[in-house]
């Protein structure tokens, strides 16, 4: 069975669970949204400010629904030993990691389909004109974003202060993302919206260099 | 890998019919048996040694009873036996497979203490999944067909969580056996099991035997399935302590392992 195969089978498992609990995409939301709420009330959110700080705040809600997201990625597979069940199928242990990179990507695009519309009512910000370049960069975060963070869900999945370690590992690996996300959104924001190239071939590329990481050491990582 | 569904459900013995019907096949044996090595193997967790210098051949077609109290080492062997571990030191090979490592996993099918199964899945969906990552042919056939065998047709839309102890235990195994396996890892799996049930997986692990699967089922408990065993090894500290078949009356050996670990339940 090729790896893609065997991925999309397992997306689609993952979206059957998902969107029978609930258990993910409710608290990210939910808490995203508390975030944005929140910080709309801690300044005056002209168009001017907003420009200002608006990207920021945007990542780091993405950031914090992710880390909340990303959590139980690994963890809720460890119940019934799910995790080794999948293991002794005769598909390629990338497939696994995959299949769980496309769901985590999935469910990050739900929350920020709900969050980004209130934004953009809350801080007073048209993204209309900008719509398709902002999907792309959030695309390209977001993607950065839940392949790092699946990889390290999978690596502190065995640990015992798993919710404690993932955020440990993850924030330094995603600096140099975020920072990339966070200037690339702020340039489709300006008087004059145009999207830096520079930050956008580095978001693509990271996003390479970590998938192909995560292919090469997926065996190590999927291991007891 | 594909096999036909037909043949399958020709093949399943479902829960509740008389034993009669499960005789092993007169056509003798189907499947190209698999055997495993281990080669001074030895696992350590940290300061605990769990296994320590273990060699062991367990010959294709055999089926062995792995006996020993709790902590003796039984679920680590079986455990590098399905590759979810790979030992500390020493080697662990599959003989027969004559495929590289991923497609051997899909000739072995393990029965764990957990249940390997989603909870908030139904018995029909966990089936139909693992038969599309055992790259089976008609999936719905062959998750319906191993419903039935396993006496779980009735509930198949039921989500796993509602299930008692011993109907996860059936489902359990209807899981491990849906890909046929060639090599079939038991580690206590009769535990929740009814008569009933019991009775179905001892029917079971007959035709499995007389098809040429081999079986390693770690066992303290004395069940009707200890007398389909050929061979008997029992484990204590991480060694192994006994091992029938290099014992100078491997029959006797057998008998006398078998009431020593069965009498402790």
């Amino acid at each position: 069975m090729t790896t893609s195969r065997a991925a999309a089978i397992l997306l689609v498992k993952e979206l059957r669970l998902e969107f029978r609990t609930r258990e993910l995409l409710t608290t990210t939301v939910i808490f995203a949204l508390v975030v944005v709420v929140l910080f709309s009330f801690a300044f005056e959110p002209t168009a001017a400010e907003s420009r200002r700080y608006g990207p920021g705040l945007l990542w780091i809600a993405f950031l914090f629904a992710g880390s909340l997201m990303l959590n139980p990625s690994f963890a809720r597979e460890q119940s019934n030993e799910t995790l080794d069940a999948l293991r002794m199928t005769p598909i390629a242990p990338f497939a696994i990691l995959f299949g769980k990179m496309l769901a985590n990507f999935v469910f990050l695009a739900v929350a920020e389909a709900i969050l980004v519309p209130v934004f953009a009512v809350l801080y007073n910000v048209s993204f209309s004109a900008v719509a398709g370049r902002l999907i792309l960069v959030l695309g390209l975060g977001t993607l950065g974003l839940v392949i790092t963070g699946t990889v390290f869900s999978a690596i502190s999945a065995h640990a015992r202060m798993r919710e404690l370690l993932l955020p440990l590992l993850l924030l330094p690996i995603l600096t140099p993302l975020l920072i990339a996300s966070v200037e690339a959104t702020a340039s489709l924001l300006a008087d004059q919206p145009e999207l830096d190239g520079t930050w956008v071939a580095f978001l693509a590329g990271f996003d390479i260099v970590f998938l192909t990481a995560s292919w090469l050491m997926c065996d190590y990582l999927l291991e007891e | 890998m594909r096999r036909s569904a037909t043949s399958f459900v020709a093949k399943q013995i479902a829960l509740g019919e008389p034993r009669a019907n499960s005789q092993p096949s007169e056509r003798g044996p189907a499947v190209n048996p698999i055997g495993i090595v281990f080669e001074s193997v030895e696992k350590r967790f940290g300061s605990l040694v769990a296994l320590r210098n273990v060699s062991l051949e367990i010959r294709g077609g055999e089926f062995v009873a792995l006996l020993g109290a709790n902590g003796a080492g039984k679920t680590t062997l079986l455990r590098m036996a399905a590759q979810l571990m790979k030992p500390t030191t020493g080697n662990v090979a599959l003989t027969g497979t004559g495929s590289k490592s991923e497609d051997a996993r899909g000739f072995i099918g393990f029965v764990g203490h957990s249940t390997f199964l989603y909870d908030e899945m139904s018995a029909e969906e966990n089936l139909h999944l693992f038969a599309q990552l055992y790259g089976l042919s008609d999936a719905s056939a062959r998750a319906a067909a191993a419903l039935t065998a396993c006496g779980l047709s009735s509930r198949a839309g039921s989500l796993v969580r509602t299930f008692s102890r011993g109907m996860r235990q059936r489902l359990a195994i209807a899981r491990a056996l849906l890909h046929e396996p060639r090599l079939l890892l038991l580690d206590e799996p009769a535990a929740g099991l009814d008569r009933q049930g019991l009775a179905w997986f001892g029917a079971t692990l007959e035709r499995l035997r007389a098809e040429g699967c081999t079986i390693v089922m770690s066992t303290h408990a004395r069940n009707e399935s200890l007398d389909l065993t050929t061979r008997a090894v029992s484990l204590a500290g991480g060694r192994i302590e006994r091992d029938s078949s290099t014992e100078g009356n491997p029959t006797k050996m057998l008998a006398e392992l078998r009431s020593a670990h069965g009498g402790e339940a």
